[in-house]
Formats: structure tokens, C-alpha cells, sequence
């Protein structure tokens, strides 16, 4: 009775390639807001204080919890949009979410000083430590972990090639737009060239020649979908590309 | 677990929900997708199911196989580790005890890991998908379930946190110890049990 040993048709993203501590993915931690810039007319950024924050590598993520005074507690993910440094410091871009309970609350009722409570990094599969080609797609906020890997780029100096696509209905909704050099794409879909992305923008970083990618999408299913089956159209390989949808 | 006040911090007003597992909020009629990879396209005729391991028989079923099995159905809530539960969902499917009664599992069995088609996979104690408390489903509110769902077939083991629930199922191995999948390779909790918090490795 030898098993034959089990071989799915397709193979994705190799698992476990970046290690993860549990003991920080388990333990709350204190994180003191210091900052809130905005960014969008609807995103800002949120920059806290975390003493002991032990580091995180580009694309992770965090869970932050806030509790009100009778013990109700609310808890999301949220991407990391800060590079990993040793400021001891860490940031999150949100959305300002219709009825979000907890982006709402920071959005609209924190202020500089208050405290709130962050558990993590989470997840080393959407990580990029930055020692493979990447190409990054991102749509609204579905930027954030994906600059948090260009601001890593940059800090070390990396010479990794980086590209990346990001789609924003108008200049006005393109985060962080004062920070994109020549590595960025902006695709406006309703303004100037008013289309979603489409292969032809994507189709340079696949001539001959060209890097051997890794590929991270982030953003609404809809959008991920749309650009995840682009890239199978232009030969990028599913065991690497890694995706993370949010709702 | 409880956690130290938030300033200015109220909350959405709330009403008490026995249904609602610690750290969970109702996402109402959404239902996010959250799979890690890009969504394949199997067509019904090429998806099949197979088990082995530890087991008498091994057994691969095709989708008239599968088709052609009692069905059951299973209604109530899901609860994803990202923090929303969504409530009264119908799936419908076949018990995994059908399957697993075919094969007959070596009393030395005690874990299975789940196998997507895509190669993801999550790992389960054996007790947690037998005993009416898992299912091989194929429809959800009476329709097909939709690819990005997992369909045509995933895992469904609602009363742990929804990655268990492996999406485009195509395989189960009956293992004596555990061995961790995808997710739990990367940080997240063996068993998953919503009403413990089983978040992350650890918890």
C-alpha cells in the first residue's frame, strides 16, 4: 500500500520561503500613533510608534485591534506600507471604507497620541526581501504593500530590477504619486488615457531578454482577476505570481 | 485576550450574536475572495478527487463519480481568520464520510492534508472532516459554486476558520501525524478553530 505521490497539475508560489516568527504574530503589542498624512482625498497614512516592533519584510502584513471601553474589540488586517527600518516605527495606508468600523475610526476620531494595539508581521507569502526581479500591480490601496517593497528598493540600494503598474481612477486617487520615478506606471482609468490596464502596458517587461519575474497583484478581486489573467497571457508563469484580493 | 482601551473607540452598536466567534465581525452579504493564486479554470470534466495514504483502497472519482453520490447539504455561518463571518450560507455537496467510507482509513490514521488543484493545501485532523462535519461541495445557494469559490468542487469544513475549506479540491492523504499546508507553513494555526481564536501558530 505505497502511495503514489500526489503531483497537482499546476504548481504556485513556493510556500514557507520566507520564514515567520510566530512569537511576534501572537503577542499584541502597543502601537502609539504619531503622525497622519494625508494622501488621497479618501487615504491617509497612519505612522505609529511600535517599541517592539521586530521587523517585517516588505508585502507583509499586520493585524491592529482596537477596544472600546466595555471590552468590545474590532480587528483587521491591514498591509505594512512603510520599509522595514530601525526607527522603530512602522505605517499603514488606508482607505477611508463607507461604514468601516475600525479605517472610520482612524479616519475620523484618532488623533496623534492615541493608542491602539498591533499583532504581527503575518504571512511570508506576499513578502519580497528584494532579491528577485519584481513586478508589482497594484489598483487603489491594493498599492500599499507593493510600495512598501519600492521603498525598500530604494533604501538599500538595491539593484534588483523593479517595476511597477499602479491604476488609480484620477491623478487625485493615485497614492503616493509625488513618489513614483521611471519604475512606475500610473494607468488612470478615467482620466487622460481613461483605460484599465491592459497587456500592451504590461507587455515591455516580457521581451526578449527580460528579467525573470516575480509577480505580486494586489488589489480588489475584480481587479486582481483581470490583471492576474494578463500576465498568464503573456507567459508569466502561475507558480510566480502571488496575489493578495481585498474585498 | 482582552485588550486595553482604545481612546474615543466605541464600536458598531451591537447586538449580542451567539453565532459570532471572538474577534469576528457579520460581513453581511459579501463574501470576499481570498485565494493567494490566480484562479484556475477547470471545467468539470477535467477535475477529479483522489484519496489515499493511509488507507485500505486508494480511489480516484471522476465528476459523473461524484455526481452519482448521495447528496447533503450543509447550512450555517463561515468564519474567515481575516475577521469576518458570514451567516445562513447553503452549500451543497457530498459528505466527505462517503468518500472516506470507500476507502476505508488504516486505524493508523489520524491527520489528512488537503490538496488544491492549484497546489495549495491545508492540513486537518482526521476527526475534524469525518462524522458529518465535512463535505465535498459543489454548490453554494443552489448554483454551481462559482471558480473564484473554488468551484466546481472545494473542501468544506465550516466549523474551522475558511482556509481549511481548500478551494479547486483535488486530493485528500491520510497521514499517522500532521503535516503543515500552505497557509500554516506560513505562519498560521495548525487546527484553525474559530471559537478559540486559532489564528496564527501559537495561539
Amino acid at each position: 500500500m505505497t502511495a503514489a505521490p500526489f503531483t497537482p497539475p499546476t504548481r504556485f508560489a513556493v510556500p514557507g520561503r520566507i520564514a515567520v516568527s510566530n512569537r511576534t504574530a501572537t503577542t499584541w503589542q502597543r502601537a502609539v500613533l504619531t503622525e497622519i498624512r494625508r494622501e488621497t482625498p479618501q487615504v491617509s497614512t497612519f505612522r505609529f510608534a511600535v517599541p517592539g516592533w521586530q521587523g517585517h519584510l516588505p508585502g507583509q502584513h499586520l493585524m491592529l485591534r482596537l477596544t472600546a471601553e466595555d471590552g468590545y474589540t474590532a480587528q483587521r488586517h491591514y498591509s505594512l506600507a512603510s520599509a522595514p527600518d530601525d526607527s522603530g516605527h512602522i505605517e499603514l495606508t488606508l482607505d477611508h471604507v463607507e461604514g468601516g468600523e475600525v479605517s472610520g475610526y482612524l479616519h475620523t476620531v484618532a488623533r496623534v497620541g492615541d493608542e491602539v494595539e498591533v499583532r504581527g508581521p503575518n504571512s511570508g507569502f506576499f513578502a519580497w526581501p528584494g532579491d528577485r526581479p519584481a513586478l508589482l500591480i497594484g489598483a487603489g490601496s491594493g498599492v500599499v504593500p507593493l510600495m512598501s517593497m519600492l521603498r525598500h528598493q530604494r533604501r538599500l540600494r538595491l539593484a534588483t530590477p523593479l517595476r511597477l503598474f499602479v491604476s488609480a481612477r484620477t491623478r487625485a486617487d493615485l497614492i503616493y504619486a509625488e513618489e513614483y520615478a521611471a519604475e512606475t506606471t500610473p494607468v488612470l482609468t478615467r482620466e487622460g488615457e481613461r483605460r484599465r490596464l491592459a497587456a500592451d502596458h504590461l507587455a515591455p517587461c516580457f521581451t526578449d531578454g527580460a528579467p525573470r519575474w516575480e509577480a505580486y497583484v494586489c488589489g480588489s478581486n475584480s481587479f486582481a482577476e483581470h490583471a492576474s489573467q494578463l500576465l498568464v497571457g503573456l507567459g508569466q508563469p502561475v507558480d510566480r505570481i502571488r496575489i493578495e484580493r481585498f474585498g | 485576550m482582552t485588550g486595553h482601551p482604545t481612546r474615543g473607540f466605541v464600536g458598531r452598536p451591537r447586538v449580542h450574536n451567539p453565532g459570532l466567534p471572538p474577534g469576528q465581525y457579520d460581513a453581511g452579504t459579501d463574501w470576499p475572495v481570498l485565494s493567494a493564486e490566480v484562479t484556475p479554470r477547470i471545467a468539470p470534466r477535467d477535475w477529479t478527487l483522489r484519496i489515499d495514504g493511509l488507507v485500505a483502497e486508494e480511489r480516484t472519482w471522476t465528476w459523473d463519480d461524484v455526481r452519482a453520490l448521495p447528496t447533503s447539504s450543509y447550512e450555517g455561518d463561515i468564519h474567515c481568520v481575516t475577521s469576518w463571518s458570514k451567516f445562513g450560507v447553503r452549500f451543497g455537496g457530498v459528505s466527505l464520510d462517503v468518500f472516506l467510507d470507500a476507502v476505508r482509513p488504516d486505524p493508523a490514521a489520524t491527520h489528512v492534508v488537503a490538496y488544491a488543484h492549484t497546489g495549495y493545501s491545508t492540513n486537518l485532523p482526521l476527526a475534524d472532516v469525518t462524522g458529518g462535519k465535512a463535505w465535498v461541495a459543489f454548490t453554494y445557494e443552489d448554483e454551481p459554486l462559482p471558480a473564484e469559490h473554488g468551484g466546481p468542487a472545494r473542501l468544506l469544513v465550516p466549523h474551522l476558520y475558511f482556509w481549511k475549506s481548500a478551494k479547486w479540491l483535488a486530493g485528500l492523504r491520510l497521514l499517522d501525524h500532521d503535516e503543515p499546508g500552505f497557509w500554516e507553513q506560513n505562519g498560521y494555526h495548525a487546527r484553525g478553530n474559530p471559537w478559540e481564536e486559532q489564528r496564527y501558530a501559537g495561539d
